[in-house]
């Protein structure tokens, strides 16, 4: 049997949220922005009005008020969209108990087996669209297929709160004339390659053998064809039974540069505690430490090395960040961003691996030290207790965990 | 139209559902729900909240009565 896929977007989800908030700002052009004190000056969302003056997100505050003088800009509240992605999300379990999120604001749902129950996915994306409406006060696209590439480029067709169907009879015609960049996964490189040898469309990727393709691009050249033929079958996952925690990461732009190892050992610390508390309270231990560091021109390098045992413990998933941090930055230029992940998890179960050489009474006392740091926090808030040498420089000091909120998504889990 | 913010007295029924009872108005006049119509999700695009929405009839007429989280509001004038 053919499945049944929806997605669903929340149209201009941020924004929406805070016009719904506000109905001062009710035919208004609408944007939320990052601080543009913290450098985290662009824009994040905005509304259809703002999106008529041509402003883009991702593009700089500065930029957008440019184009658009009257722009109204609010700062995000995570709090708030958390709370209306799991309003959507309820909605969405009453039709299905396949639902993959797709960052804050997307989901797939897969409603093959309820189309017995609620009538064909036509009916269901236009229930969902209509009790979106009334029960949260924003509204969503919904595009219909059978499969999930083509319901994400159905929800992009018509916009907002509306529904596109993309079956088998119609796909040639709606999706093969749409630009590549459409399909998921063709980036701004990608595309420029595709181009190089006259593929254009998403009709085009569709038409032309897959030896070509993968000749191209690698193994992507093979899943580009089979997104752009519709013979995608990845399956919607299940609530609640997404996909292993692979690794857990904390970046940040700072509020200035950083010109020195001071500096950066300070990030390290703010980074590596927020890590490690997000760790803790997955009950994870993780045995390799990476870094990220952006300069200010904007060039990364990514590096990482192993830890002797796994830890969950801060001190030493700074200490093995800023190791690495000295063995391969130069200072040829100032940093902008930084970051520090922890992979290879394990679940501690009690049972160790004990060391010759470490002492392990002081590892266990360390690691109850920071759980004790954790419930002080949790009591009287991120700020209650701090590390020394965070004092040094108030503007760098930050909580990632509550203030720095990141979806990672990707779509091969 | 200003989202006002009110004081609920309510109580948990048998079957565990939440029955507001009387509410008091911003300058502290008592006004008790006569009747409970219905309640369900909804968004208020007049005052700008979202929660569960409770329509109710106080003094012969019908007033909606919004639970937005922990707090309770109403759509004022």
């Amino acid at each position: 049997m053919e499945r049944v896929i929806l997605h669903s977007d929340l149209n201009n989800f941020y924004a929406s949220v805070e016009c719904l908030h506000q109905p001062e700002l009710q035919g208004k052009p609408v944007a939320v922005g990052g601080s543009v004190e913290r450098r985290h000056g662009i824009i994040l969302a905005r509304n259809t009005i703002a999106k008529n003056f041509g402003i883009k997100t991702g593009e700089a505050i500065w930029q957008a008020r440019q184009r658009c003088p009257g722009l109204i800009v609010t700062p995000p509240d995570y709090g708030k969209y958390i709370r209306f992605s799991k309003l959507a999300r309820e909605i969405y379990r009453d039709y299905t108990d396949k639902i993959e999120a797709f960052g804050i604001d997307e989901n797939w749902l897969d409603v093959t087996d309820s189309t017995r129950l609620f009538g064909d996915g036509e009916h269901i994306a236009h229930e969902i669209r209509r009790r979106m409406r009334a029960e949260t006060g924003i509204t969503v696209s919904v595009g219909v297929s059978w499969n999930k590439i083509f319901a994400k480029l159905g929800s992009d067709l018509k916009k907002p709160d509306d529904v596109s169907v993309i079956s088998p009879d119609n796909y040639k015609q709606r999706v093969w004339p749409l630009p590549a960049k459409e399909l998921l996964y063709v980036g701004p490189s990608t595309r420029r390659k595709l181009a190089k040898i006259g593929l254009y469309t998403i009709g085009d990727i569709a038409a032309v053998s897959p030896a070509v393709l993968t000749g191209l691009l690698g193994k992507w050249g093979e899943y580009l064809w089979s997104f752009a033929n519709g013979l995608d079958t990845t399956p919607v996952s299940i609530l609640g039974t997404e996909s292993m925690i692979k690794g857990i990461g904390n970046s940040m732009t700072t509020p200035r540069d950083l010109e020195n190892n001071e500096d950066a050992k300070m990030l390290f610390y703010i980074l590596s505690e927020s890590v490690a508390e997000r760790l803790r309270s997955h009950c994870l231990k993780g045995r390799t430490v990476q870094i990220h560091v952006r300069d200010r021109d904007l060039v990364t390098i990514d590096r990482q090395a192993p830890l002797n045992t796994p830890t969950f413990v801060s001190s030493e998933i700074a200490e093995k960040a800023f190791e690495i941090f000295l063995k391969n930055w130069t200072w040829n230029k100032p940093i902008r961003s930084i970051g520090v992940r922890v992979t290879d998890l394990v679940i501690p179960d009690g049972c160790t691996q004990l060391s010759l050489f470490d002492d392990d009474n002081r590892k266990l006392k360390k690691e109850l030290l920071e759980k004790c740091i954790d419930d002080i926090r949790s009591r009287y808030g991120h700020y209650s207790t701090q590390r020394a040498l965070m004092l040094k420089d108030k503007k760098l000091n930050a909580n990632p965990m509550e203030e720095n909120v990141i979806f990672p998504v990707s779509y091969f889990r | 139209m200003r989202k006002v913010y009110i004081d609920v007295m309510s109580t948990f029924t048998m079957d565990g559902e939440l029955l507001p009872l009387f509410f008091l108005w911003e300058d502290g006049t008592r006004y008790d729900i006569d009747k409970v119509l219905d309640f369900q999700k909804a968004a208020s695009l007049r005052v700008g909240g979202q929660g569960i929405r409770f329509r109710c009839r106080v003094m012969n007429k019908e007033v909606y009565i919004f639970l937005e989280e922990d707090k309770w509001f109403m759509e004022g004038k």
